[in-house]
């Protein structure tokens, strides 16, 4: 780190204080930069070139420029010294100021006076008549002062009092935000000061274009003006270093894939996915070389990768006498990234893209492999030479980006905050198209039409889908000790093999951004959960996690539910009702998010449909699993002429008809995509008075049905069923509000829902203890009642303490006059038993007492 | 004759360095060296020029100048970084200071003295594929392309022999000849002057396609398929890469770049080794233009077939004829079993012609369930298959295989490139699976992945290429058939129980006798064009047919609606089209609708009879 004595002293940073600075037409000024200059006067950002304008000055000394970054033409380091502003390496009331590799070398650029030019910048610059304020540093458009100034006044006054940032998260929005940041810096300690770009373009716009084109500059002016006022505040807090921006958010370009030429030496954020890191790279910064004859020792900057080794000392005049010693030099820490594309990014048939990053210093190490970030940073561009004895280079560059500021985007997920990472950004336009489509009365039907268009009719069931996609409004209880009050709908759809639930669930997957599909059969609990892996490079212990936490936020899409393992269905339980998941394992114990919609398909046991048996007893699946589904369809075969025809209509045309007719019909699975996006982030409708009412009459209505039979037809969970259909179903609307027709809708799907899978097949009446007891009321009657003629049989047979088990069964069979299946006759025995009355052991049947 | 040799010059040499001079000297006006792109694109199209051009695929690298126009079939298999280059750089001469301004399109390496600081330096990008032959092209395919190229080339000099003698010699005494010929192609810079027609014959005349890859073998290649041979390519793509899609099947016309040295970079050695390896083993080429193939069957024609109406309407008329040889050759191979044999045919000709959201649309997988395990009957069968279509994969579901093969591409972080697995396969690849190879024994986690990649291929016709974090979809188009002796455990699409008409006391005479039954080449050739051409064919159902189709679904499920099913309906449809296809018919009759269901009820029922015999179907 360059100490506070290394520095010529007395230099304080400002403009007054500069030597006169070469002009625009200084002969000795390199042609990339003069065109800067200029360039900069008509308004346009800079032209491509400059970046792999390395110095070529000098083209017979033979170096690897490729380590480093878009260096600046040479200069005399010392008339540089003297006339760069930004030496901000000046001891700050003792605080030194730590180097930023990260912005190149930056305070070698020194100011031009652009006044034999028309200054283009007259807007800002020429209200204030100062002549210095016509000093820009050379290259750029960029008045230090006026920078510094407008930064400051940045810093003071902006407010953001509709922030939603995590980051912000106790700070009082209505306070000028950073200043407040700058408090906690001053208690906290730790000298960086995060900035976001979108919230300086607002401010001033101009500010913000400056910083997006000339980074290398305004960064460490930046820097400059932060410190200033920051001591100025609080000039008793001590700092390990100086204050460092770290602007972030750059809005020039979010995606790899569109970054190009233009992009070279620019302000970028990107996002990505971290997917290699590399060992750390000592970065020699400062080399200290003593004479070996009087040890005289001197400290000489690494300039572009090359070190200027001092053939003189300049104590004792012997030349070549200086000898590097390392183990004195400065080094900064520097690791490369590798970045890929995220997948959500990319066009369909191409692969990913990987970008490099370098990280320095306090970055290294900030980010994993696997960890999905933002970077902020400058993009660069160096030229490869063929050998490094030729002249000749490949005509191709080397790009990378210089890391500025990591962002995580999934670190929230595992907090649970806000969503706000995954926010798409909309176009006015889409918005526009959306909200209009929005506003159409028959939004809903469309929309479930548009849902798997190869897929024939089952329109409600593609209703219910779409009613998963859009999902509920999350509340949160945790105050009241409920906690997190599940929003996300879940589907188990069963039925006849050959209806295409396959179809339906594949379809679900390609449409949700963060959609996992699993089948039955191939996912164990570990699959669907977490497992701890060890990671063969670094042999650390690594949670890997399953296609549960991974569709968080999602919809996680189980076929062949039925063939599950009981032991995997069991960690569905927790994640069905409470969204969470709990790991116990190798030494983890943790608890995870799993918010996911479950949308699960199922295979009767006998491989068609019984008729005949209820939903259970088809699916043999447990009751406790099926009470949480809120919708239960059955897909049957309708077997109706009517129906087949238009079913065959629809297939054939399916096989004949171009792609283009196909598209007019539906919407576009594009727009369908980010209508529910756009609801899912920007809509959480509440309920409303009317709607409160409704619910509670509709709750009230299907607790009467079942009453006057004896039976119970409706639980609290689906009231919260009902609830969270309502809402989804406003969701559909665009609504903030649940009315009663969103009520309506979410009773009639409903009840069709409970109509197909909770109808007593012996009654014909809908009965929610079929899901809620795995048994209809009526089934339950005549358990009662077998058990009684088995009890009557027992005491007329008289005092005999053992029975045989077939014996006994033959009986009831004789006597009574429905068919006695041997089940119901266990069941029978097994009330019996409960009443202490008898007990079985094997074969023969003991009273008891 | 001596025209073609100039024509012939004039594409291999003349147009990089006509190319390269326009777009250095007019650089200011640009719009020259688009024209003169433009202008050797519409030569290409125009005539058989493009048969002219030596092919990659089977001219040995070292036979082939540098700079240089060459083509290449091939098939992307990887898609690197976009790469930032000087589009425009100016230069210095040390001695006279005098500056001129190059175009380093097209150019893997600058000149000398490059002016770093030329504000004229124009940089621009370039996208990089890097692609292989296309993977399980069959030896027919590269022997008749091979051979159309050289006739072309061997004609004007009558001094020398037909190429196809002359390459059998050459493999004879290679010695003798190498030596001597390798030193042309390491002369250096040619000036035009310097090739003569002769000359360059010679070079085309004495290449020999297999003698170039023994050096190869010690670089990983990449190669979808195990034992694969073939020069690999770094292409690099100038404009529009967006059209360009992983697995899509292309010949690329180009300029041919060897000369490079080891260049310093910054990366791991693996990535080194991927991204820039030595460029004799894996030439660079640029791209000046594409052309999609949309089969790579030499014996067609390869521009559209509406362009060629000639060639259609010929072939249309005798595609009657033809599908009834096949099908008695077919018949044959199937030891009698006629209905196998037709199905056979539909499922060769099948094609993804469309998808509807997940719904891949005409795909057609066959499982021919019943084949004899004697005397290695599956084997021969794929032979004959292989003799028929012009890409195919014979891949042994062995458990050793299932546990141990990667099937499915995956992404290697530490090369940055994806490595390449045996179904990363160009549309229409006939991938012939043997479950009589399966034994019992268990799976391991590689073989439940494979075994499921195998059975998304078929359900869905897609590969989930392995990203690590991430698995990314990608559609594919792959006739899968299924030999297995009973069900196969995979899905399929029309199962079909073979019904040898031979006494198995036969079998085994019958058997070889399949294979000593040699077809006359012309008669293969005719077969080939048949297969091919009927999968390119657009189809159509008129309004009237699909009425009647539609009454007919309603009439059967009336009788019994558990017979007739949506399933069995989407299958009928594209047994419909396929056999009116088979039949060189683009639109669906009423006839042939009756045949299709007369086909599948024969199906069918010899699936209930097999059920009863068997017993354990479910």
């Amino acid at each position: 780190m360059s100490s506070p004595t290394s520095t010529p002293g007395g230099r304080k940073r400002g403009r007054n204080t500069n030597p006169p600075t070469p002009s625009s037409e200084d002969p000795t000024s390199p042609p990339s930069q003069r065109r800067r200059g200029q360039d900069s006067s008509t308004g346009d950002l800079m032209p491509m070139p400059t970046s792999p304008a390395t110095d070529m000055l000098s083209p017979a000394a033979p170096q690897d420029t490729s380590l480093f970054s878009s260096p600046r033409p040479s200069v005399q380091p010392n008339e540089v010294d003297m006339s760069s502003p930004l030496m901000y390496g000046t001891p700050m009331r003792g605080t030194p100021a730590r180097q930023r590799p990260d912005l190149g070398s930056v305070r070698k650029a020194p100011q031009v006076d652009l006044h034999s030019e028309p200054p283009s910048t007259d807007g800002a610059v020429a209200s204030e008549p100062n002549a210095g304020q016509r000093l820009v540093i050379w290259g750029t458009d960029v008045n230090v002062g006026t920078c510094k100034e407008k930064f400051q006044r940045f810093l003071q006054r902006f407010t953001d009092p509709n922030s939603t940032e995590d980051e912000n998260a106790g700070l009082d929005l209505n306070e000028p935000l950073y200043m407040q940041k700058l408090e906690e810096i001053s208690v906290v300690g730790d000298p960086v000061l995060n900035v976001n770009c979108r919230h300086v373009q607002s401010f001033d716009a101009e500010l913000y274009r400056q910083l997006i084109c000339y980074p290398q500059e305004v960064i460490p002016t930046f820097d400059m003006a932060v410190n200033e006022l920051f001591f100025e505040r609080f000039p008793d807090s001590i700092l390990e270093y100086q204050i460092q921006v770290r602007p972030y958010n750059a809005l020039k370009t979010r995606n790899m894939r569109s970054l190009n030429p233009e992009d070279i030496d620019q302000l970028i954020t990107i996002s990505g996915m971290v997917i290699r890191t590399s060992q750390l790279i000592p970065e020699m910064q400062e080399g200290f070389f003593q004479c070996q004859v009087c040890a005289y020792s001197t400290r000489v900057e690494v300039d572009r990768g090359r070190i200027a080794e001092p053939a003189v000392c300049r104590n004792c005049n012997n030349t070549h006498s200086l000898a590097l010693v390392h183990n004195r030099s400065v080094f900064s820490d520097k690791q490369m990234i590798k970045v890929q594309e995220s997948p959500e990014d990319m066009p369909a048939g191409q692969t990913p893209h990987t970008t490099v990053v370098y990280a320095h210093n306090d970055l290294v190490d900030k980010v994993q492999p696997g960890d999905r970030v933002n970077i902020t940073g400058i993009y660069r561009a160096v030229p490869m030479r063929v050998n490094p004895r030729q002249n000749n280079v490949k005509s191709v560059y080397k790009t990378h980006i210089d890391a500025i500021h990591f962002r995580k985007t999934d670190e929230k997920r595992l907090h649970g905050l806000d969503e706000e990472a995954e926010q798409k950004l909309f176009t006015e336009d889409r918005v526009q198209t959306l909200k209009e489509l929005a506003a159409k009365p028959d939004v809903y039907e469309r929309l479930s039409s548009a849902l798997a268009p190869s897929i024939y009719e089952h329109e409600d069931i593609k209703k219910g889908i779409l009613l998963q996609l859009f999902g509920g409004t999350r509340k949160d209880f945790s105050q009241t000790g409920r906690g997190n009050f599940r929003a996300e709908v879940n589907i188990l759809l069963c039925g006849d093999p050959g209806t295409s639930k396959s179809q339906l669930l594949q379809y679900v997957y390609n449409l949700v951004p963060r959609g996992q599909y699993t089948s039955g059969k191939g996912s164990s609990a570990v699959g669907l959960t977490a497992y701890v892996m060890k990671d063969p490079e670094t042999r650390q212990l690594v949670l890997q996690t399953g296609a549960l936490v991974l569709s968080d936020n999602g919809i996680c899409c189980i076929d062949e539910f039925d063939k599950m393992s009981d032991n995997t269905r069991s960690v569905l339980h927790e994640v069905m009702e409470q969204q969470t998941l709990s790991i116990a394992k190798a030494g983890i114990i943790c608890q995870l998010n799993a918010r996911t919609a479950v949308l699960a398909a199922a295979n009767p046991v006998e491989s068609q449909w019984n008729p005949k048996k209820t939903t259970i007893e088809n699916i043999q699946l447990p009751h406790t699993l099926l009470s949480r589904f809120d919708l239960i369809f059955l897909m049957l075969d309708p077997q109706d002429e009517a129906y087949d025809r238009r079913l065959a209509h629809h297939l054939v045309s399916l096989y004949y008809q171009s792609e283009e007719q196909m598209e007019e019909e539906f919407l576009d699975m594009a727009v369908l995509k980010d209508y529910i996006a756009y609801a899912r982030t920007y809509i959480s409708p509440r309920l409303s008075e009317e709607a409160s009412q409704a619910l509670i009459e509709a709750y009230v209505d299907m607790r009467k049905i079942g009453s006057g039979r004896g039976m119970v037809s409706a639980y609290p969970r689906q009231l919260e069923s009902l609830i969270r259909l309502a809402e989804a179903h406003a969701k559909v609307r665009f609504s903030e509000k649940v009315e009663s027709i969103d009520v309506e809708e979410a009773k009639r799907l409903h009840r069709e829902a409970l109509k197909q899978s909770a109808t007593d097949p012996r009654t014909g009446f809908v009965d929610i203890s079929i899901l809620t007891t795995g048994m209809s009321a009526t089934a339950r009657k005549r358990k009662e009642e077998v058990a009684q003629a088995l009890k009557k049989l027992i005491q007329a047979k008289g005092k005999t303490p053992a029975m045989k088990y077939q014996q006994l069964l033959d009986d009831l069979r004789g006597q009574s006059e429905t068919a006695i299946t041997k089940e119901l006759f266990d069941e029978a025995l097994r009330a019996l038993a409960d009443e202490d009355y008898l007990t079985v052991t094997g074969k023969t049947v003991r009273l008891l007492a | 004759m001596i025209h073609i040799n100039i024509t012939d010059l004039w594409l291999s040499n003349y147009v990089p360095i006509l190319i390269y001079s326009t777009a250095s000297q007019n650089n200011s006006n640009s719009g020259w060296e688009t024209k003169a792109v433009e202008f050797f694109q519409d030569q290409l199209k125009e005539r058989d020029t493009h048969t002219l051009v030596p092919s990659l695929n089977d001219v040995p690298l070292h036979y082939l100048k540098p700079n240089s126009l060459v083509k290449f079939r091939c098939l992307i298999q990887d898609m690197f970084d976009p790469e930032f280059y000087m589009g425009v750089y100016e230069t210095v001469d040390p001695s006279t200071k005098t500056k001129m301004l190059r175009c380093g399109k097209y150019k893997d390496v600058t000149e000398c003295g490059v002016d770093f600081n030329s504000r004229n330096t124009v940089t621009a990008e370039r996208q990089t594929f890097y692609c292989v032959p296309i993977p399980g092209e069959n030896p027919w395919v590269k022997e008749i392309s091979s051979s159309c190229l050289t006739e072309a080339r061997v004609v004007p000099s009558t001094s020398y022999a037909p190429s196809r003698q002359k390459r059998s010699y050459e493999e004879d005494d290679d010695m003798d000849t190498q030596p001597q010929k390798q030193r042309e192609p390491h002369a250096g810079p040619h000036s035009p002057s310097e090739h003569h027609g002769n000359g360059d014959c010679k070079r085309q005349e004495t290449e020999a396609p297999s003698s170039q890859t023994a050096s190869a073998s010690h670089l990983d290649l990449n190669f979808p398929l195990p034992g694969e041979k073939g020069p690999s390519c770094l292409v690099k793509v100038y404009e529009d890469w967006d059209r360009f899609k992983l697995n899509d099947t292309l010949e690329v016309y180009g300029i041919l770049s060897v000369n490079l040295q080891f260049i310093l970079s910054m990366e791991t050695a693996e990535e080194q080794r991927v991204h820039s390896p030595p460029a004799s083993l894996v030439p660079r080429l640029h791209m000046l233009h594409a052309k999609p193939l949309p089969h790579n069957n030499p014996l067609l024609p390869s521009a559209a077939l509406e362009d060629n109406s000639a060639f259609l309407s010929s072939t249309l008329s005798e595609m009657a004829s033809v599908r009834e040889e096949i099908l008695s050759y077919f018949t044959h191979v199937l030891l009698g079993d006629a209905l196998a044999a037709e199905y056979l045919i539909l499922h060769l000709i099948s094609n993804v012609y469309s998808r509807r959201d997940v719904l891949p649309l005409g795909k057609f997988t066959l499982n021919l369930s019943g084949c004899p395990t004697v005397a290695s009957y599956t084997e021969r069968f794929y032979q004959i298959i292989q003799q028929l279509v012009p890409s195919s994969h014979y891949l042994a579901m062995s458990l050793q295989n299932m546990n141990q093969m990667r099937l499915v591409p995956k992404k290697d972080y530490v090369a940055n490139r994806l490595v390449s697995g045996a179904l990363q396969l160009a549309r229409n690849t006939s991938l012939f699976l043997d479950e009589t190879q399966l034994e019992q024994g268990q799976l391991d986690t590689t073989g439940v992945r494979n075994v499921t990649a195998l059975g998304n291929l078929i359900s869905w016709q897609k590969v989930d290429y392995d990203f690590n974090y991430h698995q990314m979809e990608f559609p594919c188009n792959i006739n899968v058939l299924i030999a297995s002796e009973g069900r196969s455990l995979l899905p399929s699409d029309c199962q079909i129980h073979l019904q040898p008409q031979v006494a198995p006391s036969h079998l085994e005479e019958s058997l070889s006798s399949i294979h000593m039954h040699p077809q006359a080449s012309s008669q293969l050739n005719k077969f080939r064009i048949y297969l091919s051409m009927a999968r390119l064919l657009d189809y159509s159902i008129s309004d009237e047919v699909t009425k009647s189709v539609e009454d007919d679904f309603v009439d059967m499920r009336k009788d019994d609606p558990q017979s007739i099913s949506a399933e069995d309906l989407h299958r009928m449809l594209v047994v419909a089209r396929l056999l009116s296809l088979s039949l060189g018919q683009t639109s669906l009759s009423r006839d042939s609708w009756l045949r299709a269901k007369h086909i599948e009820m024969l199906r069918r029922s010899r699936m209930e009879q097999h059920k009863c015999v068997n017993g354990n179907e479910p």
